[in-house]
């Protein structure tokens, strides 16, 4: 803070018609931000007011065209397929970081980096047709008809994992040499440094990537969509077929009107909610760590 | 500095005003039927292009709301996804197209035809099994349509059924992905739209479609009227409106739109 405050008393008219320009363009994305959040709470008040919240959290069923506006098994689904999702994807993203860095023999770490990339940047709707082609046939074979809750979450987790590795790659190459260094002057074995000074100094980055990861899997839409079979109900095994919040709006919006189109705005908000939960407290776990 | 910025703000009001289109010289407001907004929201661009004086201005709200927004005068032309009903012949009606629905099954699944019972029971879950309506056994999947399509109100409608009868396995959003889900899973039956259907099979898609009631669902059936799970998608006006509108509603039926209509796989009513 106060490096910067000693830097602006020197600003120079370049610099300052530059960071006057910065600033126009930080307040454009911020207040869209905002615009946005206005946007669905606006549109979702109707729906607060005719139908209320309680009957939200309290209707025993969806079926917004008859009245009945239960959102809980969607909300509930939502929250088990992405932690699941996490649970399969953090660790093994976690692990792809560590091996290309520190075990991959060298011919393979460029390649083993582009094939993340790719990965990372794979449209979901991409992932979400082959999904349905390969992977929902497959589990049909134990539990017709496929489309089920383990097959939202093997999607999810293939989506999100490279967000953890890229993640945590860079968390993990923040470490100082020094550690390393100390750790080797210690006579730890590469395994123990690993476990005892790299990966504890790294914790807040994979952390926040661990986080972000989440994020998008609660936000993720299409490729759930597809495999999921949609059915409104609670999740109650991995080959039962489940309705995600993201879904729903996909699913119904083009063609609600009305009431049934602020309850989707609703999800909406729930969800905002949840991701913007996510991603601050991300932020704040990274920025934590870079304090230290 | 200040003036630039007045003079900015003025070119957006400007701009603006000449999007607004009550502004416009003249303005063919358009409402109803969401499955007919779409349809005329495409014919209306392309009547714009060759009339840019006019404006065609498409909104949805359903087939009651177009009725009822033509009568008061809201609405210069009503889109509703049926015919006009004995009370509404203060109305004229022009059909621009039909829209059919077809049931459709894996390309292996060698169920000859169903009852209107027997699909009944399929879809509200009383039969589970192939091997209980003819064919090779094996579990059934009943694929239907997300809440609010108009897909799925037919087909309730058609086999007088509600909303909370069907006991379906997937839920499906629009008709390619109905598709896709059918292809990719030998017991799955499910319903779309039979010109969807028809494109898809001829390209390979190994699906079929299943015909009711004797009647081929083809889009043949669907013109002439055979084929019963069909609806004709109307246009509705004032009857002291009949000239102003007479060149928008000709428009429409000609046969230059005829692309646009199966384009979004709907039956061109007229040739």
């Amino acid at each position: 803070m106060t490096l910067f405050w000693g830097n602006s008393l020197f600003l120079r008219t370049p610099d300052s018609r530059f960071a006057f320009g910065l600033g126009i363009g930080a307040v454009c994305v911020s207040s869209i931000l905002l615009l946005i959040f206005l946007f669905v709470t606006g549109e979702a008040l109707p729906a607060l007011k005719n139908v209320g919240l309680r009957r939200f959290l309290f209707d025993d069923a969806w079926y917004p065209t008859d009245e009945s506006f239960g959102l809980v098994p969607m909300l509930v689904s939502s929250f088990v397929l992405s932690v699941c999702a996490i649970l399969l994807a953090g660790p093994v993203g976690v692990a792809a970081a560590v091996y290309r860095l520190y075990y991959a023999p060298s011919w393979i770490r460029k390649p083993y980096r582009w094939l993340v990339l790719l990965l990372a940047g794979m449209p979901s709707v991409v992932l979400g047709l082959w999904g349905l082609v390969v992977l929902v046939p497959l589990i049909a074979r134990i539990e017709p008809p496929g489309t089920s809750l383990i097959a939202g979450i093997l999607v999810v987790s293939l989506m999100v994992a490279p967000t953890v590795t890229i993640m945590s790659e860079s968390a993990l190459e923040g470490v100082a040499r020094s550690s390393w260094s100390g750790a080797a002057a210690l006579g730890l074995s590469r395994e123990s440094t690993l476990w005892n000074v790299v990966l504890p100094a790294a914790r807040g980055g994979i952390a926040a990537g661990i986080l972000l990861a989440a994020a998008r899997a609660i936000g993720e839409t299409m490729a759930v969509l597809m495999v999921t079979g949609n059915i409104v109900q609670m999740p109650d095994g991995p080959f039962s077929a489940v309705r995600v919040l993201t879904s729903n709006i996909a699913l119904e919006m083009a063609y609600a009107t009305g009431d049934h189109r602020a309850a989707l705005f609703i999800s909406g908000l729930a969800l905002t909610i949840l991701v913007l939960l996510l991603s601050l407290t991300a932020a704040r776990i990274a920025g934590l760590k870079n304090n230290v | 500095m200040s003036e630039r910025w007045f003079s900015v703000v003025l070119l957006l009001v400007v701009v603006t005003g000449m999007e607004n289109p009550a502004l416009a010289a003249d303005r063919i407001a358009v409402t109803g039927s969401s499955t007919v907004a779409p349809l005329v929201a495409e014919i209306g661009k392309a009547f714009e292009a060759q009339n840019p004086e006019i404006r065609v201005d498409v909104q949805s709200g359903g087939s009651t709301r177009g009725i009822i927004d033509v009568r008061s005068g809201l609405a210069d032309i009503g889109m509703i996804s049926r015919s006009l009903s004995e009370d509404e012949n203060d109305l004229i009606g022009f059909e621009l197209a039909r829209d059919g629905v077809g049931l459709i099954l894996h390309l292996q699944n060698e169920v000859p035809a169903l009852s209107r019972r027997q699909i009944v029971d399929i879809f509200t879950g009383k039969v589970t099994d192939w091997k209980d309506v003819g064919g090779r056994p094996g579990r059934i999947t009943v694929v239907n349509k997300a809440e609010g399509r108009s897909t799925l109100e037919l087909f309730l409608a058609y086999f007088d059924l509600g909303v909370r009868d069907i006991a379906a396995h997937v839920v499906i959003g629009d008709n390619q992905q109905g598709i896709k889900t059918v292809a990719a899973n030998p017991g799955a039956i499910g319903y779309v739209s039979i010109g969807t259907a028809e494109f898809e099979s001829g390209a390979g898609t190994p699906i079929r479609l299943l015909g009711l009631e004797g009647v081929e669902a083809a889009v043949e059936n669907v013109k002439d009227g055979t084929y019963p799970l069909a609806r004709p998608l109307t246009l509705v006006i004032r009857p002291a409106e009949k000239e102003r509108l007479r060149g928008f509603i000709e428009f429409a039926r000609s046969p230059e739109m005829h692309d646009i209509i199966l384009g979004q796989f709907f039956v061109p009513s007229h040739p």
